[in-house]
């Protein structure tokens, strides 16, 4: 057993809406993982300190490093949230203090105790990959979610590495894997990230690809061939049987993050999808329930901007262009702003989705980018662009990291990317803007997801509006 | 030691009944729950129904198979036998504190609301933590059982009642008036309490003799 005693009163960190969540204090440490390129080194956790008052104000104040190098941390999360007050199976006593790590490219999982001192994380279990692979049925781990059956987790590949991808499920007090999640996948065979409408019985998967499809970078036959995901599926959360799935534009690829509407009322929420063969352009889609049936439907678009082939890496030279590349999407607690992370063309954009039909943007900061390589006030000319974004509960701080995943950081980044992470500072009424004082570099290692101490915008989920 | 009174057993399972009602697990969460998702205070008090239902069929399990055991086995043996299930419940609740039904789901009707108060009710011990009151009750050697029926029956009326009451005053006021904001507050960890209670009923049915 890894967990903790019981508490007495509920984890503060711990709300039963949105609404009371966006009033939590501002985060003062984030958790950030960064990966060795070279694959020599193990991968490591780090705490950035993120205190604006603090002598160390966003610089890394802790680490822990994993145990094997290779693992290629990517996305990971809590072993409990704001779900655990759901009435239905309501499990409130517990802290949220255990970080659940998988390596996706290793399938090895490692849990990480945040106390009692939260700038030393220590690890507290490993799970190694045969024993991911035999009870869970599943290899390439990837989304973590705190749910009320336990933790939910995803994965890219099946036992045997290839496919279907799917969900299973770990305990969340031992943390012992339980088993595959579905019952009846219908016609769903690639994964990548899971969400859900919790109130009301509804999980949400997306797909990217098999491991064979984006563990030696992106494979241009198989995007001409389309055989990336093209589409994304609905679920029954509590039956563990699929209805629906939704397909996206005929030429769209890569359907990747999702962000269901916080407030439990809504029936609606946003996925990111890539690319689009016809022009390299990017999208975001909405999905949507009405009179029972699930739809989605392209709200944003975001064009591919003409480049001189000089400065582009080989694979787009034939293309003249700079594909956004929308590999991150985050949808601000109070559901009103939703960023959007252009990773190719160096671009974090702000919409103002009040009407989630109708996206207004609100908001554009450059950083990095394939061609245009803008500085922060406080760095010389940045490679990688906006990737894996966090929004603070109270929607005024936004940071983000600048690598997407070794093999495909090579191929878009060939020149070696330099890993950094940024802050902006959101207006509540739209707009943002770097904070000049926060710029943190990472020397040889590339930085992914990032996770605010006690929650933030893609961490918890709510039963209660 | 307990039948100081003749009231003792009616105002033990009341008070039973009330601090089943105000555990947010037993009910009154999911129907404030509920009720802010459908936005009206009849879909909150719809749902009590079902959920005082499903703990009164799961309290009245427990009473009826204590009745039957009354008329098959002898008082020492039964008294032996039930202390030793609510020690060993309260045991299991100290130990493994996390253990808790994994039920998913929130699109409830009638008939699933009625099965997830009984199944919460079940594994919690609810019906359980008043066997020293129903085993109190007179009854000597079976001779007077009918009467014990009907005691049995009258204690699970009075319980129900009890925890309807407690259950539904709390979640009106809570959807009405105060909000959620004070779950954070005041969700007091009831499982200690909770364990301690089934190990104090265990004590007082062995003492009974």
């Amino acid at each position: 057993m890894v967990s903790s005693a019981p508490t007495i009163l509920p984890d503060p960190t711990f709300y039963p809406s949105p609404s009371q969540a966006v009033k939590a204090p501002p985060e003062t440490l984030a958790y950030v993982v960064t990966v060795d390129p070279t694959r020599t080194r193990p991968d490591a956790l780090v705490v950035v300190d993120l205190d604006s008052k603090s002598d160390s104000y966003g610089e890394t104040v802790g680490r822990v490093d994993m145990l094997h190098p290779g693992d290629e941390l990517h996305h990971f999360g809590w072993n409990a949230c704001s779900s655990a007050l759901c009435p239905a199976n309501p499990h409130p006593h517990m802290e949220r203090r255990y970080l659940i790590v998988p390596g996706l490219r290793s399938s090895r999982i490692y849990i990480i105790d945040t106390k009692p001192d939260p700038a030393k994380p220590k690890i507290v279990k490993v799970i190694e990959p045969e024993e991911v692979a035999r009870k869970s049925g599943y290899t390439r781990p990837h989304t973590i979610h705190c749910g009320p059956e336990g933790i939910y987790v995803t994965a890219l590949g099946s036992a045997d590495g290839t496919g279907p991808g799917g969900v299973f499920l770990m305990d969340h007090t031992t943390f012992d894997i339980i088993g595959p999640w579905e019952k009846d996948r219908g016609p769903q065979y690639l994964a990548y990230d899971a969400w859900w409408h919790l109130t009301q019985d509804i999980m949400l998967t997306s797909e990217w690809g098999t491991p064979d499809l984006v563990e030696n970078g992106l494979v241009p036959e198989a995007l001409m061939a389309k055989k990336y995901g093209r589409q994304m599926h609905v679920w029954d959360l509590r039956r563990r049987k699929h209805l629906q799935a939704l397909p996206v534009g005929e030429d769209d690829q890569m359907v990747l993050e999702l962000r269901p509407a916080h407030d439990p009322r809504k029936s609606y929420g946003f996925v990111g999808v890539v690319i689009s063969l016809k022009d390299l352009s990017a999208s975001v889609w909405l999905w949507n329930r009405t009179n029972g049936s699930w739809g989605i439907q392209k709200v944003i678009e975001i064009p591919a901007e003409p480049a001189d082939p000089e400065l582009l890496p080989p694979a787009l030279k034939p293309f003249k262009a700079v594909p956004p590349l929308v590999s991150d999407i985050d949808l601000s607690v109070d559901d009103r702003f939703l960023y959007v992370a252009c990773w190719g063309t160096g671009e974090l954009r702000q919409y103002d989705v009040t009407d989630p039909f109708k996206p207004r943007q609100t908001g554009s900061v450059h950083l990095g980018g394939i061609v245009r390589r803008t500085a922060h006030s406080k760095s010389g000319p940045l490679n990688g662009g906006p990737q894996m974004v966090e929004v603070s509960r109270d929607g005024r701080r936004v940071y983000f990291t600048n690598s997407l995943y070794v093999p495909w950081d090579e191929q878009f980044y060939p020149e070696g990317l330099k890993g950094w992470m940024v802050k902006l500072n959101a207006k509540p009424e739209g707009g943002m803007a770097p904070d000049p004082d926060f710029f943190l570099e990472f020397s040889g290692e590339r930085p992914h997801q990032v996770r605010l101490q006690g929650g933030d915008a893609s961490s918890d989920s709510y039963c209660f509006p | 030691m307990l039948s100081l009174t003749p009231d003792w057993p009616w105002v033990t399972v009341v008070l039973l009944g009330a601090f089943h009602g105000i555990n947010p697990a037993m009910g009154w969460l999911f129907a404030v729950g509920l009720g802010l998702q459908e936005g009206r205070r009849s879909a909150v008090l719809a749902a009590l129904v079902p959920l005082g239902l499903g703990h009164a069929v799961s309290v009245g399990a427990v009473i009826l198979a204590l009745d039957a055991a009354r008329l098959a086995v002898a008082p020492g043996v039964l008294r032996i036998v039930a202390a030793a299930a609510l020690i060993g419940f309260g045991l299991f609740r100290l130990i493994r504190p996390w253990a808790h039904p994994r039920w998913v789901g929130m699109q409830v009707g009638f008939r699933d609301l009625t099965l997830w108060s009984f199944l919460m009710s079940s594994a919690h011990g609810a019906g359980l933590m008043l066997a020293p009151v129903v085993l109190g009750l007179p009854s000597h050697h079976g001779e007077v059982h009918r009467g014990s029926f009907a005691g049995g029956l009258a204690l699970l009326g009075l319980h129900t009642l009890a925890m309807f009451a407690v259950m539904g005053l709390v979640a009106v006021v809570v959807y009405q008036v105060l909000g959620l904001g004070l779950l954070r507050r005041a969700w007091v960890n009831l499982d200690l309490l909770w364990a301690v209670a089934l190990l104090l009923a265990g004590v007082a049915t062995l003492w009974m003799g």
